[in-house]
């Protein structure tokens, strides 16, 4: 197995969907010739050539729907918006049509593209280039939206995600793009759509968290266990629309007591459902209340703030040492 | 294809402009790869000077501009303060938007420029709001909004040369053809090979200009924001320029065939036109030299100035979301 970064893995996993389907097509915009801003669709025109891998103007608006298009003649589209805060022009095609495709012809037609987007802070970027807006997609019934936190399934969520005949959302955490290595097999590796996973075990408060901020969720429950001697169960959740209500349920149950944590700004966001699944689910057995470490309800601040504005290590502890103590 | 030549008096400050330019862009890419000098990525304009100079100087200080990502150029001919601005491209708190926008978004409120907008093809359709105001209000200004060849291919632009075409708007658009939009070229993302061609469909003046001419752009402009003015309607400018420096200051320009940058190195708007205003005699060689020290000392000013200067209070990040914050003022 190699040791890869998440560049390299949902690179591999292009490739290998490309050779294994003719049907897969990368367009977007620079990653052809270029291979995209981060590199992540490298060598894929060399191998595969301009027909299948498009190089297209400055469309987001025509890149989804052009997408839309090929998916309900047949093909497999993955395309790339180079940033999520410039897939707002793809929007409404996404939303009034991939999404409502399948319910308007009954089934008769479906959608099956990814959309690929680099989101979310911790890199030092401007505004639009930094931003966590991952609800705007979770609230659209009929769309997929997948969040991967490391190489391994990244890579894995991303050939479940071409080979998913619906429309799925794919937001790749540029921070951790290159932060880790990760082995990852050669061989071909899937992970189903709609499931969150355990990250690490404890049975003392629960955890819920996904894309860069699961990292600062996991070194704060290494802290903690050192410094409290709390055991902190981590649930990283992966997918976040259709979302795996079961798997964090039943750990509240079991501890009692839960933190969510993300980047994206607090109200409104994915940790406002994860809550109301667990008030609906699991009330009877929280003995504290279920606190949000997020982002605030802002733009997202330039680099001086950007680590404040961040959850990190520090605001996490706080959390979970607030909900233990209550 | 100028005609008039314009008044020495112009021609030798749009030279000083430019000069002032070229010497704040370069200071922004001596500073970029230094840590933590500047937020974010610093894309400039190098190579494009001679547009910003010659789309302003013909404008009166009622008009709007809106700009893109590659601003810097736009509103310092505008005549935006270089302290203020330099302040703001490091983020800090005297810059002209207290340190929260960076380079991207910069907004000049002092010299009219409602909206630099990072979102390519977003400033088109606001400036035509802008000038539908205009001329609401009965107002003698236009607006002039800037954006790339790239952006032309986004729906926006096109809706918005349409709305202002019906709605006989005073607004101009101004096309900087730099051939590249990333790393596409020109060919890549264009059918037609230019821009301006397009204004015909939409039923306004279309003109094509050389972008790296200030006294070209300059004539183009006057006579097209004079359209604008008249209430005419609105019209497209689209001055064939380069990129020299890439696309920002990260970019390697892999994808750039080395002679077609040096042929366009030859042309840098900037020693041309210094060169031949000091072969028609409208300035000296001596006065190029004083305008580049004195474009020297007022960009280590706005350094020293950004510099010195502290970046914004944490709380300011939870500032200017609504009318009131709901956190309070901290
Ligand atoms: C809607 C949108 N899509 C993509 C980007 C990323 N991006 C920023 S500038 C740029 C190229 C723009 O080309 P052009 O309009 O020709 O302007 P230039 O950079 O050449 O001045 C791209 C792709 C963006 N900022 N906004
Ligand atoms: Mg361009």
């Amino acid at each position: 197995m190699a040791k890869m970064t998440m560049v390299q893995a949902i690179n591999l996993a292009l490739m290998q969907e490309m050779e294994k389907d003719d049907g897969v097509m990368v367009l977007g915009e620079d990653v052809g010739k270029d291979g995209g801003v981060f590199r992540v669709t490298d060598n894929l025109m060399d191998k595969f050539g301009p027909e299948r891998v498009m190089d297209t103007p400055l469309a987001e608006s025509g890149i989804a729907g052009f997408s839309i298009g090929m998916a309900l003649h047949g093909l497999k589209p993955v395309c790339e918006m180079q940033f999520s805060g410039f897939s707002y022009f793809a929007m409404h095609q996404l939303e009034a049509h991939a999404a409502r495709l399948r319910g308007r012809s009954l089934g008769r037609f479906h959608v099956p593209m990814v959309l690929r987007a680099p989101y979310g802070g911790g890199v030092r970027a401007l505004e639009h280039h930094s931003e966590s807006r991952e609800a705007y997609f979770a609230h659209t019934p009929g769309l997929k939206m997948v969040i991967p936190s490391t190489p391994r399934n990244a890579r894995a969520l991303l050939v479940s995600a071409i080979r998913d005949p619906d429309p799925v959302i794919f937001f790749e955490p540029k921070a951790l793009y290159r932060a880790f290595r990760e082995e990852v097999p050669e061989d071909e590796e899937t992970l189903p759509i709609g499931k969150s996973r355990i990250a690490r075990e404890g049975k003392d408060v629960t955890v819920i968290s996904y894309g860069a901020t699961l990292h600062s969720v996991m070194e704060a429950a290494e802290k903690l266990e050192e410094e409290d001697g709390v055991q902190v169960e981590v649930i990283d959740l992966l997918t976040i629309s259709p979302l795996d209500d079961e798997l964090f349920s039943e750990s509240a149950r079991r501890t009692g007591r839960v933190v969510v944590a993300h980047e994206a700004p607090r109200s409104f966001g994915a940790g406002a459902e994860v809550i109301a699944r667990l008030v609906e689910k699991s009330f009877l057995y929280l003995e504290a209340p279920v606190r949000r470490v997020t982002g605030f309800d802002i733009v997202i601040p330039l680099y001086q703030r950007e680590m404040d504005y961040l959850p990190g290590v520090n605001r996490v502890m706080q959390g979970v040492r607030e909900t233990l103590d209550f | 294809m100028t005609t008039v030549k314009p008044d020495a008096g112009v021609r030798r400050a749009m030279l000083s402009q430019m000069i002032f330019i070229r010497a704040f862009e370069d200071r922004l890419a001596e500073l970029a790869p230094q840590k933590d000098a500047l937020p974010g990525m610093q894309i400039l304009a190098t190579g494009q000077e001679a547009v910003a100079v010659g789309v302003m100087a013909p404008l009166g200080s009622e008009d709007v501009i809106i700009t893109n990502h590659r601003s810097h150029g736009h509103l310092l001919a505008r005549g935006a303060d270089p302290e203020t601005l330099m302040a703001e491209i490091m983020g800090r708190a005297t810059g002209v938007n207290r340190g929260k926008s960076g380079t991207l978004h910069l907004i000049v409120p002092q010299v009219n420029a409602l909206m630099t907008s990072t979102v390519v093809g977003a400033g088109p359709p606001m400036a035509v709001g802008a000038a539908f105001a205009q001329q609401y209000r009965e107002e003698k200004a236009i607006t002039v909004v800037f954006f790339g060849d790239g952006a032309a291919a986004e729906g926006s632009v096109h809706e918005a040369m349409n709305l202002a075409a019906i709605w006989k708007l005073p607004l101009l658009f101004v096309c900087e053809n730099n051939c590249w939009a990333g790393a596409q070229s020109l060919a890549e993302h264009c059918a037609v090979g230019n821009i301006a061609a397009r204004a015909s469909a939409y039923g306004m003046p279309g003109q094509l200009v050389d972008g790296n001419n200030p006294d070209e752009v300059l004539e183009a402009a006057s006579q097209l924001a004079g359209h604008c003015r008249e209430g005419r309607g609105p019209a497209l400018m689209e001055a064939f320029t380069y990129r020299l420096r890439g696309h920002g200051e990260h970019d390697r320009q892999h994808y750039v065939d080395p002679e077609e940058l040096a042929l366009w190195k030859a042309k840098d708007p900037v020693t041309t036109y210094g060169v031949k205003l000091t072969e028609e005699g409208v300035v000296a060689v001596q006065d190029i030299e004083s305008m580049e020290r004195e474009a020297g000392k007022r960009v280590d000013e706005a350094v020293a100035f950004g510099q010195s200067s502290p970046f914004p209070k944490p709380e300011e990040a939870l500032e200017h979301v609504w009318v009131e914050s709901p956190w309070g003022t901290p």
